[in-house]
C-alpha cells in the first residue's frame, strides 16, 4: 500500500471508531452485502474483529473454519473461493497457513479479498491497527523510533509493520536472538539488535511479539526461561526506552514469557486499544473497498 | 462569469427571516433543536442559532450530522468521501429537530439525514430549513423553511459559498460545462 492509501485507511478508521462508541453501533453502509470470513488457522481477535466490523456495517457475515470445510476432503483453495464467488460473496476475508493464499484467491475473484494473515508473510490489517494506535498517542508518525522484539522470522505481524512503517518514514529496529532474525533483514531498512536493552534504547514504541510454540518444530532458543531472561520485557528493562513509551502486542500474550504481567497491565500498554482499533480499521477497509474490484489488501 | 443569485446581504436577510419563521411556527423555543448537515448546513445552522438567540434570548441546542455512511449511492464505486464527525449532544427523544442544509435538490441527502437521526432516537418531529431550493426532487421530501427558490435545469449547479467555509457569502448559479 502506498503512503496515501495507508493514511486514507487510518483517517477513515478514526471516524468509524466514533461510530463504534455509540449506543447504536450500526450504520447501513454495507446493508445487503455478504462478507465471508474464511479462516484456516485459529483466531480470537482477528476473526471476531472482522465479524463485528462487518455486522456493524449491516453486512451479512458468514464464518467458515477451514477445518470444517471441504478443504479437508481435498478441495483446492481456488475451487473453494470460486464456489463462494458463485454464491455472490461481496468481500472475502481469508487467513491461511501458506504465504500468498490471499493473493491467489484475489487473482481468481472479481470482488475484493482481504488478507487476514498468510503464513509467515503478512498480516496487513494488524499493521494498520498498530499504526492507528500509535498515531492516537503520538501525533507525528514520521521519525518515531519503533522496536519490534521477538520471533521476527516467523512473524507476519513484524513484516507487515516493517513495510508499513518504513513507507511512513518510521525508524524501525528489530530485536531478538540471531536464530529468530532473518538474514539480510537490514535490506528492509531496519536496524538489528541481539540485545534487548540496546534494542529498545530511547524507543517511542515497543512492539512485543509472541513466542509461537505452535509454529516451531525445532527450538530456536535453549529454554523458555532463558528467552524470557534475555528478551522478555519487564519494568526494569523498560526504563531504557523513552519515558512515554508505548507497548504494543498483537496478542495473544504469553504472560510472563515475552512480557511481564505488570507491563501488560501497566500504564504504557495500549494492547487493548489495539483491539478496539482493529474493529474500526476493518470497518474502514470494508467501506473503502466497496465497489472496487481486483483488489487485494496486502 | 456565473450569475450571483444571492449576495451577502440577501443571504443575511434570508437567514434572519428563516430564524423568525422557525420561532413562529414552533411557538417559541421549547424542545427545539437545530441540526446542521455537513458541510455547509453547519454554518447555516450556527447562524440560525445565533439569530434566534438575538430574537428570543434562548440558546438552541445544535447538532452536527455527517451523512456519508447513510448515503444511497456508496455502492456505485465512485470515490469515497471523507467521513467527518457527527455530534448530537442532546437527546433526540421527544425533541423537535430542524434539519439545516444549504441546498435542497433531489432530497436524498435529507432522507439519509432522517435515517441517521432516527438511529439516535425518536424525535417528536423533524422540520427542514434550506437556504436554497433548486427543485428536481427525486423523493417526496419538502422543506418547511426556504431562503430562496431558484429554478434550475438538471445540468446546472448551485454553489453556495459561506464565509465560515469559503471566505465569502455568495450563492452562484453555474452552467453545465459545454
Amino acid at each position: 500500500m502506498s503512503k496515501d492509501d495507508i493514511l486514507a485507511v487510518l483517517n477513515a478508521a478514526d471516524s468509524f471508531k466514533v461510530y463504534t462508541q455509540r449506543d447504536i453501533k450500526k450504520v447501513p453502509t454495507l446493508r445487503g452485502r455478504t462478507v465471508i470470513n474464511m479462516f484456516f488457522e485459529p483466531s480470537t481477535r482477528t476473526r471476531t474483529s472482522f465479524e463485528i466490523a462487518g455486522k456493524r456495517m449491516s453486512a451479512d457475515v458468514i464464518n467458515i473454519a477451514g477445518s470444517s470445510s471441504s478443504v479437508v476432503k481435498g478441495e483446492t483453495l481456488v475451487d473453494t473461493v470460486k464456489n463462494l464467488e458463485a454464491m455472490n460473496c461481496d468481500i472475502l476475508i481469508i487467513r491461511h497457513g501458506e504465504a500468498g493464499a490471499a493473493e491467489l484467491a484475489a487473482r481468481h475473484l472479481k470482488n475484493p479479498v482481504i488478507n487476514a494473515g498468510d503464513g509467515y508473510h503478512e498480516h496487513p490489517t494488524q499493521a494498520l491497527l498498530d499504526l492507528m494506535t500509535i498515531r492516537e498517542h503520538k501525533k507525528d508518525l514520521e521519525g518515531l523510533k519503533v522496536s519490534i522484539v521477538g520471533d521476527i522470522a516467523h512473524s507476519r505481524v513484524a513484516r507487515s509493520n516493517i513495510y508499513a512503517m518504513r513507507t511512513l518514514g518510521i525508524d524501525v529496529s528489530v530485536v531478538g536472538p540471531p536464530t529468530m532474525i532473518p538474514v539480510d533483514i537490514e535490506k528492509m531498512g531496519v536496524k538489528v539488535f541481539h540485545n534487548l536493552e540496546k534494542g529498545i534504547k530511547d524507543a517511542d514504541v515497543i512492539m512485543m511479539l509472541r513466542i509461537q510454540m505452535e509454529r516451531q518444530n525445532k527450538t530456536f532458543f535453549p529454554t523458555l526461561r532463558e528467552y524470557s531472561n534475555l528478551f522478555g520485557l519487564n519494568r526494569q528493562k523498560l526504563k531504557k526506552a523513552k519515558k512515554d513509551v508505548l507497548i504494543l502486542h498483537p496478542g495473544p500474550v504469553n504472560r510472563g514469557i515475552e512480557i511481564s504481567p505488570d507491563v501488560i497491565d501497566g500504564d504504557h500498554s495500549v494492547i487493548l486499544n489495539q483491539v478496539t482499533n482493529g474493529v474500526a480499521i476493518r470497518m474502514a477497509l470494508m467501506y473503502l473497498l466497496l465497489g472496487l474490484s481486483d483488489e487485494t489488501v496486502n | 462569469m456565473n450569475p450571483v443569485v444571492l449576495n451577502s446581504q440577501q443571504i443575511s436577510r434570508a437567514i434572519s427571516r428563516i430564524a423568525h419563521e422557525i420561532v413562529e411556527k414552533n411557538s417559541g423555543c421549547d424542545n427545539l433543536a437545530l441540526v446542521g448537515i455537513r458541510t455547509r448546513g453547519v454554518p447555516f445552522a450556527k447562524r440560525l442559532q445565533a439569530k434566534i438567540k438575538s430574537i428570543e434570548n434562548v440558546d438552541l441546542q445544535l447538532g452536527i450530522l455527517d451523512i456519508t455512511l447513510y448515503r444511497d449511492d456508496i455502492q456505485t464505486g465512485r470515490s469515497h468521501p471523507e467521513i467527518k464527525s457527527t455530534e448530537i449532544p442532546f437527546p433526540v427523544e421527544e425533541t423537535k429537530i430542524v434539519l439545516c442544509d444549504d441546498v435542497l435538490f433531489t432530497g436524498r441527502t435529507i432522507r439519509a439525514a432522517i435515517d441517521e437521526l432516527m438511529d439516535f432516537g425518536r424525535p417528536a418531529g423533524v422540520q427542514l430549513a434550506t437556504l436554497i431550493d433548486r427543485g428536481h426532487r427525486e423523493l417526496p421530501i419538502r422543506p418547511d423553511y426556504v431562503g430562496k427558490n431558484i429554478p434550475t435545469s438538471k445540468s446546472q449547479s448551485i454553489k453556495v459559498r459561506l464565509n465560515e467555509e469559503d471566505g465569502e457569502d455568495q450563492v452562484v448559479l453555474v452552467d453545465a460545462p459545454q
